[in-house]
């Protein structure tokens, strides 16, 4: 009788798991006679690692070399923004905020102004200086960009992390202790849900701007970040809340119950771990939907404050300028395009990978 | 169905309820927002803005301005604060416009994702395939106001093969209201059709691996029969519900971006304009507004849904 090796995906029986039964039993074809001690046949070095579903996973993605490229092209977006203040201090010197209405610049020999005496600011110089233009405070609009960006990346992450945190954490709670969780917590999400993110995003963004919310001011980054995670919490809640309602049935579960463990140590050892994949198949959809909702509450004037830059109001005050200088709007516009792209084919990528079914699916 | 009409309404006046709610709530926990000075003016002194805030009704307590502004509201009197205009009467007003870029850009998306997403699936894995689920993915990942610019600037200014701006009513002209209204629709369009053919090809390939449909190839249907009648058939569902909120979220003023970049006069413009005026009874009226068609339409859906599949039936 072969016992396949539960350890191993590709079905090898694990040699050791043999127990001599009746001769020809086995699908290798070993004869084994009773009490005979079978040589290994995967000797020392050639055994087949055992393979767990995230290696499987990871060997998946490591052949997706579309994901990997994109994988690369947006962690260089990510470096390019972390050099923001090398490019404001050493390339470009000037300041993300500092106005220059009034300056010059001096390109191939001609001095021109940086804001034109009727307010319409300077182009593309290509230069180091100026180099994707200014906007009408005189300000460097490519020092803006990369400030922007980091504005963006960072309201994109920490919005995130607040989405992965309490939407697992709703979704783990109401899932598994439903009566009173559910009674006090699923109200609440059903209200977040049937309210349109943007609408109540934008309310939220109004109105706290001019607040803040306690010690933090109006136009802190932390507001859109808190905003945009709050919004789309149940968009994760509710997926992981069904999960655990027919994880909580499993038989393990009901072992791990039976055996006296507790509900909080069944939550964190045996349902969370189960429902590892499924979370970081959202956090790459997350972090696309947050950065793209930040860019949307910024373009209504909900979102990123003055005078701190993100693309999105860039994006919002190059359009003024649309007829005569396209670059305004469409260089922060193509930057957020790519970030967002990047995001979603290797969030494509992982979420195949994971999926096993996703193999099936292309050879159907 | 007179149960599940009597108990949709309820659910939908408890909706409502909360939403408006939330939505003054929100503005009410505001401490430095004060709308007695927004409607006195940049230069008013202490004591008009007093005058205002008694007028309004600022100084009574939460509850009193509440129940004030909802009377206002549903007799049909409020005014913004900013241009003193009638907010239920703007809305009236602006709402047809709201209709004629939504409802066509609604059909536009649905046929062209169910007809991409479908041939997608059927040639998975081949060119058309391919083709199709790059272009989804780019969809989804361009915001809708940017866009609207591309497209205005690439289509009205770069190549003037369309307007830039402005509406045509449908009754005035039809072709010239559909050549205005051509470009917003598209770029309302786009982001939806990325979506939903991605979404419906992943059912469509789930589905087509079921046991009953191998049992209705079997018993002699025609892959036709067997794609359009159960497959096609059976994963519409998720399409549909998401179909019916985001058509409900639109019609409420959730296409403000487009509004405000083709200049549109819609309700999301005038959203717009009041989110930067931080003009509170649009704001709320607008809330509540999408909040009505998002109750109504998932009503619908449950209609639709027992339509295409008998087993459901309309109970909740």
């Amino acid at each position: 009788m072969v016992i396949p090796d539960p350890r191993s995906d590709t079905g090898h029986p694990h040699p050791e798991a043999i127990v001599g039964t009746s001769p020809g039993g086995g699908t290798t074809g070993i004869v084994i006679t009773p009490g005979e001690r079978v040589a290994d046949p995967w000797a020392e070095g050639h055994h087949p690692p055992a393979i767990g579903p995230w290696k499987l996973a990871a060997r998946r993605l490591r052949r997706n070399y579309v994901a990997q490229g994109f994988l690369v092209l947006f962690l260089v977006l990510v470096v390019l923004c972390l050099l923001a203040p090398f490019y404001a201090s050493h390339i470009a010197h000037i300041g993300p905020n500092t106005n220059n209405v009034t300056g010059t610049i001096n390109i191939g020999g001609k001095t021109t102004d940086v804001v034109s005496p009727d307010g319409v600011p300077i182009g593309p110089t290509f230069s180091s200086r100026y180099f994707f233009g200014a906007d009408s405070n005189g300000r460097d609009l490519a020092v803006r960009l990369l400030y922007g960006g980091r504005t963006s990346l960072l309201i994109g992450g920490i919005a995130t992390v607040i989405i992965i945190v309490f939407g697992t954490l709703v979704g783990l709670l109401t899932g598994y202790f439903r009566g009173v969780a559910d009674m006090l917590l699923r109200p609440l999400m059903e209200l977040i849900w049937s309210f349109p993110v943007v609408i109540l995003g934008v309310a939220l963004g109004t109105a706290l701007a001019l607040g803040g919310i306690g010690p933090v001011k109006g136009n802190s980054l932390y507001i859109p970040a808190l905003i945009i995670g709050v919004v789309f919490i149940p968009y994760l809640g509710k997926p992981i809340r069904g999960e655990v309602l027919r994880l909580r049935e499993q038989d393990f579960v009901q072992a791990a119950r039976v055996q006296g463990m507790g509900s909080w140590k069944i939550m964190t050892s045996e349902i969370l771990p189960n429902l590892a994949s499924m979370i970081t198949v959202f956090v790459p959809m997350m972090l696309a939907y947050a950065i793209l909702l930040e860019a949307y509450l910024s373009f209504l004037g909900a979102g990123v404050q003055a005078p701190n830059a993100s693309w999105g109001t860039l994006i919002s005050d190059g359009l003024a300028y649309i007829q005569t200088t396209p670059t305004f709007c469409l260089v922060p516009g193509a930057m957020l395009v790519l970030t967002v792209l990047s995001i979603n084919v290797v969030g494509d990528g992982i979420r195949d990978a994971l999926d096993p079914r996703a193999q099936v699916r292309v050879r159907t | 169905m007179a149960r599940f009409v009597v108990r949709r309404m309820a659910s939908a006046i408890l909706l409502l309820f909360a939403v408006s709610i939330v939505v003054f709530g929100i503005f009410e926990v505001i401490p430095s927002y004060n709308p007695a000075r927004a409607i006195a003016g940049r230069n008013a002194t202490p004591t008009t803005v007093a005058e205002v805030s008694h007028k309004f009704g600022f100084d009574k307590p939460v509850y009193v301005q509440y129940g004030k502004t909802m009377e206002l509201i549903f007799t049909g009197q409020v005014i913004d604060y900013n241009d003193n205009l009638n907010v239920d009467a703007q809305f009236a007003q602006r709402f047809p416009v709201t209709l004629s870029l939504v409802v066509p850009a609604a059909l536009l998306w649905l046929v062209a994702s169910i007809v991409l997403g479908s041939i997608s699936a059927l040639r998975v894995g081949g060119f058309a395939d391919r083709g199709i689920m790059v272009a989804a993915i780019l969809g989804v990942s361009i915001p809708v106001f940017l866009l609207a610019a591309v497209l205005l600037y690439l289509f009205a200014f770069k190549l003037p093969w369309f307007p830039n701006t402005g509406y045509v009513p449908i009754q005035d002209n039809p072709a010239q209201w559909a050549y205005h209204l051509f470009l917003p629709w598209i770029s309302i369009a786009i982001l939806s059709i990325g979506f939903y053919s991605r979404v419906l090809r992943s059912n469509l390939l789930d589905m087509i691996n079921e046991d009953f449909v191998r049992t209705a190839r079997a018993k002699g249907l025609t892959r036709r029969q067997v794609f359009r009648h159960h497959v096609l058939r059976n994963s519409l569902m998720p399409i549909v519900t998401m179909f019916g909120l985001d058509f409900a979220v639109l019609l409420g003023g959730a296409a403000l971006v487009t509004e405000t970049v083709f200049n549109l006069p819609g309700i999301g413009q005038y959203e717009a304009q009041a989110i930067g005026n931080l003009d509170v009874p649009p704001i709320l009226v607008g809330a509540m507004f999408t909040a009505f068609f998002v109750v109504l339409f998932s009503a619908l859906n449950d209609i639709v849904y027992a339509l295409l599949d008998p087993r459901v039936r309309l109970t909740a």
